[in-house]
């Protein structure tokens, strides 16, 4: 029962699939939507720490950590414009977002 | 090297059985429960392979900061979330097939893909032996040396991410009594006291 790099490419390609299906599934509701994305980047991180340690090369610890601050970031700006979002209309439906269709 | 496959195989499937119900909740508070529960297990598994530093700052980031964040929002917002819940099952085979595609190409690249030979010989940054520099040591010595640019700018993602969160979420509300500090050290005493002298028996 060795472990190797394909049983680590696996459970993140199943994760990042699981992050998609999310997005299709609730669609409405952008919270859900956002934790999706959390998860695909979680999915992504996994990938780039299993080739880094699977290669003995460590840039890809270095792009997971820098792709951890992104993910950061984009959580804060989106939690960020779902609140003003909220606050000015009052429900966060994903039909409703609209305003800039001009 | 048993203890090794049994340690991955308990956080790959409870990776993905909370990643099922991240996806599949009705609440979004069990949502973004189970979604710290993932977070762990991805840590675990960082740990399986050797990557500690990255696995404790997962903890850190993703549990600490992110999925709290999320939890915020969502319990400080007054959402009928049972409303957003309609119509999911009208999708449902769309995004099941989208789903099955994209594993299925994922599955055939992982199937048909080998590592090239000399790819060793190019490493950009090979890995110190474990035993002489720790994983979070080696990580230090690269990204403060060669990836100090990319250090940095990443600092300045967050940075702008704070302001830019700020300035989203500031509102100023009229009406509000506020202490004005400035108004309150330039006050002189002979500007607002007056004294008078008052004479026995008559008025001001």
């Amino acid at each position: 029962m060795e472990i190797g790099l394909g049983h680590y490419l696996t459970v993140s390609a199943i994760v990042f699939t699981l992050g998609v299906l999310g997005i299709f599934l609730n669609r409405k509701n952008v919270i859900i939507i956002l934790m999706s994305i959390e998860m695909m980047l979680l999915a992504v991180n996994l990938n780039l720490v299993a080739f880094s340690t699977h290669l003995h090369d460590l840039v890809g610890q270095i792009f997971a950590m820098i792709i951890l601050t992104v993910a950061a970031a984009e959580a804060a700006i989106g939690l960020a414009i779902l609140v003003v979002y909220f606050r000015n209309r009052g429900s966060i439906r994903v039909e409703d977002i609209n305003m800039m269709k001009g | 090297m048993i203890l090794q496959g049994i340690a991955f195989y308990v956080f790959a499937a409870l990776l993905v059985a909370s990643g099922v119900m991240v996806i599949s909740a009705r609440n979004p508070v069990h949502s973004v429960l189970f979604l710290i529960l993932a977070f762990f297990q991805a840590a675990g598994l960082c740990l399986l392979m050797g990557a500690e530093f990255i696995a404790m700052i997962l903890i850190i980031v993703y549990v600490g900061a992110v999925a709290v964040l999320f939890l915020f929002v969502v319990m400080m917002l007054d959402i009928n979330f049972r409303e957003l819940r309609q119509g999911a099952m009208e999708v449902l085979p769309l995004g099941a097939l989208v789903g099955l595609i994209l594993l299925a190409e994922l599955a055939a690249v992982l199937g048909g893909w080998i590592v090239a030979p000399n790819v060793a010989a190019i490493a950009g940054a090979p890995t110190p032996a474990i035993d002489q520099v720790s994983n979070t040591q080696a990580l230090g010595r690269l990204m403060y040396t060669q990836y100090v640019y990319l250090f940095q700018a990443s600092g300045v993602v967050l940075l702008i991410a704070m302001i830019g969160a700020i300035v989203l979420t500031l509102r100023h509300r009229p009406g509000v009594r506020k202490q004005n500090i400035g108004a309150q050290i330039s006050r002189r005493r002979e500007d607002v006291v007056v004294i008078r002298k008052v004479p026995t028996g008559e008025g001001v």
